[in-house]
């Protein structure tokens, strides 16, 4: 890897923006196209992935301070939570429900309790992915030195 | 849920405020304070079940837990329960209003001792009035885990973390035993409900699998209540502090394997076996327990061994009140039941007076600093409350009037008598031997009293030999034990108070519906058998004690390798060496050999259940004809993956095995599976750049590598696993055994409201498949973490040195 490398620097910035759109994209259509919330996780990690490969380490963690640990227990968490706020109404765990809402701006929209179990999907995947890639090139600069 | 499992979970929500409560208030309050509420609102709940207990009514509840296995949590209060739940709570109580001053604010981690105490308790609350034998298992050993903590609170100490490590090897294989016999009893009654076991009780006497089970939960108990030889773990868990050490392992949890003992009666009592194991294993350990104890100059350890030697007494009246199912004559069923009733008299009587010694000699330790026997003396002079307190507590251990043991020994010594005197079960040839032990051992049990109270408070009062100036302790301490000494002098003169409210139902609970009312409680009944043998206790055990100088080197001439604890400890180290070397020949640090054996247990394991269960097949009459882009796909698949296999160079094998994944990512397209193609090109992306940074670590391939032999069982191990997946994937097409799912994928939209199948099967129908995914996902990329970064910090370990 190289530190300062201007065309991959802006090739990356790019790219990455386009990459998170992307992944957003594929995260939203889910419900009806292809997409859901593994596969835009694993977009965005790669997103991300991209970002550690063109910056070095340091940089990016100044820039995206975040623990990606954290973010995978978070994940978990939010998806646990999900299914189980079905059983407060008595419905077993994991029950999904769904309905049609009458938004101001986006009109009747379907919105689904499915999102949020799928959000904590991809946050547990964005988490684990980068975290693996993450402690592994650690290793490999301690490796170096 | 109902109100009353909800209290009995109290102690577990305490858990959960602890640690908040130790952040806000200490060091300013000392967080006990707080937690004392939670045994005293429990202890005046069950106290208001008392009238309807003793009227003869078992309230039962019940709630669901995992109902597609039957566990239900099912809390019968009768008065066996009643009575442990009442002495759980109410010890709890005193102990901790006791530990409030025993424990330092600033020295002691105060919220990890509160917590593993609530955990304790409501685990043995769990115990004590479960109905389901799974649950009583789960609670069983949760009080073995809660007492392994607090045994190595000071785990600072060796000695701590060895003694806790001993309480839990012992108590816990005990528990497995347990296990499989609670297993076997519920196979053969076909319930795990102890209340439907016991009422069809005798319908499983003659079953093959009666016996075992009977010997397994005995094992079990037997190690949980210290019976001999399972007592060696007790002596060393009083490296627990003191207040533990009173509530724990004296007065409630080593109590359990008695409970236990008491709530199968029965089902096992009335025969030959559970009579001879019962009472046999409670009479040697009676007399192994007293022996041992007056050779102690630490205590504790005195206190410990005569906690084995009383838990003895019990288990022994509790084997005798067995005989109580032998009988049709109601003469003699009820003279056995009166045992029982002893036994359990003895119980209270053991939990309040040992309570209190244990108290004594926590204010002693807290004092003085230390517990040998050898240095104190005359503390008379300066804790003149303490003394009266061990004063009370020793004399009703040995049996004297007017404390309450006086009366549950007498009732022992009547209870050995009339075992001895009746002729089944070859006691007319052995049954001298239970008045025989009962006498010795109260001589013993005589001696270390004297002991207990004269060398530590009688003599010359020496203030130079300690540290510190010694004074009364604070009221707090001196309350609960004053409480405990005043309880038992009452009962010796109202034995009746307890004994109708509490006692008879939890002494019925172990007998046959049909005896009576276990006759009276009295002091005095003439010049009875009993009372001789007390009036010869005392005589023998004041010329024992005077002459202890001239007798107890005989104890040094015991050889040390025939110990139980030397005999532990030969166990313990063959037994770590054994499982070492079985575990270097199979755990050889190489991850080729680690992946050989997954693949071959898939092999075998999978092929040969494929092979076994004869569901080799295929058809093929279904499927779609194979097209000229499909063919081009497969073969280059093909070709990218023996490229990988043979190249010499790992970048290549890198790049040839990302071109067999993208190639099935074009597989995917052609059969119209956009979002499979989706996933699988991302994932093959990023697989690609993990490979490309572990490049980095790994080393050339190696000429070893190239050798025949090893080539050939890679091919072999890739060949078997190829073939079994194919084969799988062959048949798995072939059977039609369960309903097809296509309904669901159908009305996917109706169903989840997604267009997607996809998605709505990931987040919908299988999210609980999804759920656990994503868990074993982040586990797995936490592992990676933890690998790298161990690995990380031995090689800076290794820089360093």
């Amino acid at each position: 890897m190289k530190p300062n490398d201007v065309i991959l620097h802006m090739a990356a910035k790019i790219a990455v923006i386009i990459i998170f759109t992307f992944a957003i994209y594929l995260f939203m259509s889910g419900h009806h196209h292809p997409g859901g919330g593994f596969i835009g996780g694993l977009t965005f990690s790669s997103g991300i992935v991209l970002l550690y490969l063109a910056f070095d380490i340091e940089s990016i963690r100044k820039n995206l301070p975040v623990d990606f640990k954290k973010v995978a227990a978070f994940g978990i968490i939010l998806s646990i939570l999900t299914g189980a706020y079905a059983m407060l109404s008595g419905e077993p765990f994991l029950t999904q429900t769904f309905g049609k809402v009458d938004l101001p701006i986006f009109g009747e929209t379907e919105l689904a309790s499915a999102v949020l179990f799928d959000t904590g999907v991809a946050l547990a995947v964005i988490g684990t992915a980068v975290n693996i890639i993450l402690s592994i090139s650690e290793d490999q600069k301690s490796w170096k030195r | 849920m109902h109100f009353f499992l909800f209290l009995l979970g109290i102690p577990f929500l305490f858990i959960l405020l602890v640690p908040i409560l130790y952040k806000l208030f200490n060091p300013r309050v000392h967080i006990g304070w707080f937690v004392l509420a939670a045994p005293v609102i429990l202890f005046v709940h069950l106290f208001r079940f008392l009238p309807e207990v003793r009227s003869g009514s078992v309230p039962v509840f019940t709630v669901p837990w995992i109902p597609s296995l039957g566990m239900n949590l099912t809390a019968t209060v009768d008065g066996l329960s009643l009575l442990f739940g009442l002495l759980i709570t109410g010890m709890g109580a005193l102990v901790i209003l006791y530990s409030v001053y025993y424990m330092s604010k600033t020295r002691d981690a105060l919220h990890n001792f509160y917590v593993y105490l609530l955990l304790f308790m409501g685990a043995m609350l769990g115990v004590v009035f479960s109905d389901h034998l799974l649950v009583l298992y789960v609670f069983w050993e949760l009080t073995s885990i809660a007492s392994f903590l607090l045994i190595a609170f000071w785990y600072e100490r060796k000695t701590s973390r060895a003694g806790a490590l001993k309480a839990l090897l012992i108590t816990v294989s005990g528990g497995f035993s347990m296990l499989a016999g609670f297993i076997i009893l519920g196979m053969i009654s076909g319930t795990a409900s102890i209340r439907e076991i016991i009422a069809q009780a005798g319908e499983l006497r003659g079953d093959p699998l009666f016996v075992p089970a009977m010997v397994l939960i005995l094992i079990g108990a037997f190690a949980k209540s210290a019976q001999f030889p399972f007592s060696i773990w007790l002596p060393d868990a009083m490296e627990a502090p003191t207040p533990i050490s009173a509530y724990l392992h004296s007065a409630t949890m080593v109590k359990a394997g008695l409970y236990l003992v008491a709530r199968l009666t029965p089902v096992f009592g009335g025969t030959a076996l559970w009579f001879w194991l019962v009472s046999g294993a409670g009479i040697v350990t009676l007399l192994y327990g007293s022996i041992t104890a007056v050779k102690q100059a630490d205590l504790k350890a005195l206190l410990a061994y005569s906690t084995v030697s009383q838990l003895g007494l019990i288990m022994s009246l509790l084997g005798i009140g067995s005989l109580a199912w032998l009988y049709e004559n109601e003469a003699l069923a009820s003279a056995f039941a009166v045992a029982m009733f002893a036994g359990i008299f003895h119980l209270f009587n053991h939990s309040v007076f040992k309570g209190s010694l244990f108290m004594t000699v926590g204010i002693i330790d807290h004092e003085t600093g230390t517990r040998d026997i050898r240095r104190l003396g005359g503390l008379i002079n300066v804790m003149p409350v303490t003394f009266t307190v061990a004063l009370i507590g020793a004399f009703s251990m040995a049996g004297l009037p007017p404390f309450g043991g006086f009366l549950s020994k007498e009732m022992f010594f009547e209870g050995t008598l009339k075992t001895s005197a009746v002729a089944d079960f070859g006691l007319d040839a052995f049954g001298a031997v239970f008045p025989a032990f009962a006498l010795a051992a109260s001589v013993f049990t005589f001696v270390y009293c004297m002991i207990f109270v004269f060398k530590t408070f009688a003599g010359k009062y020496r203030p130079e030999t300690f540290k510190r100036k010694i004074h009364e302790a604070p009221p707090g301490m001196l309350i609960p034990a004053l409480l405990l000494a005043a309880v038992t002098v009452l009962v010796f003169f109202f034995p009746d108070v307890p004994a109708e409210w509490i006692l008879r139902p939890a002494a019925l609970a172990a007998v046959p519906a049909s005896v009576g009312r276990f006759g009276e409680i009295s002091a005095w009944h003439g010049f009875s058998p009993p009372l001789l043998m007390t009036a010869g206790v005392v005589l023998a055990g004041v010329l024992l004690y005077r002459t202890l100088e001239k007798w107890s080197p005989l104890y040094r001439h015991y050889p040390q390798k025939f110990t139980l604890n030397a005999i532990y400890v030969w166990m313990l180290e063959q037994y770590e060496s054994l499982s070492r070397t079985l575990t270097d020949r199979y755990m050889t640090g190489s991850a080729r050999h680690y992946l050989m054996y997954i693949f071959f247990f898939f092999i075998l394991g999978v092929g040969g259940f494929l092979l076994a269960s004869g569901g080799l097949g295929a058809d093929l009459a279904n499927d779609a004809p194979i097209g000229l882009f499909d063919a081009v796909v497969v073969v280059s698949i093909i070709l990218a993956a023996l490229t990988a296999a043979m190249t010499n160079n790992r970048i290549t094998a890198i790049v040839a095995l990302s071109v067999a994944g993208y190639m099935v990512v074009i597989l995917f397209v052609i059969f119209r599976a956009p979002d499979l193609a989706l996933t699988q090109m991302v994932v093959e992306t990023v697989t690609t750049v993990l490979f490309l940074l572990c490049f980095y670590h790994l080393p050339q391939l190696e000429k070893r590598m190239e050798k025949p032999k090893f080539k050939l069982t890679n091919f072999l191990t890739a060949a078997g696993v190829g073939l079994v997946v194919t084969l799988f994937t062959l048949a798995a097409f072939d059977h039609k055994l369960f309903k097809p799912i296509t309904a669901f994928f159908e009305n996917s939209y109706e169903l989840a409201g997604a267009k997607n199948i996809v998605n709505a099967i990931i987040v919908d129908f299988r999210g609980f498949d999804t759920l656990l995914e994503i868990s074993v996902l982040t586990a797995a990329g936490l592992g990676v973490y933890t690998l790298v970064r161990l690995g990380m910090k031995r090689r800076d370990a290794d820089e360093t040195e």
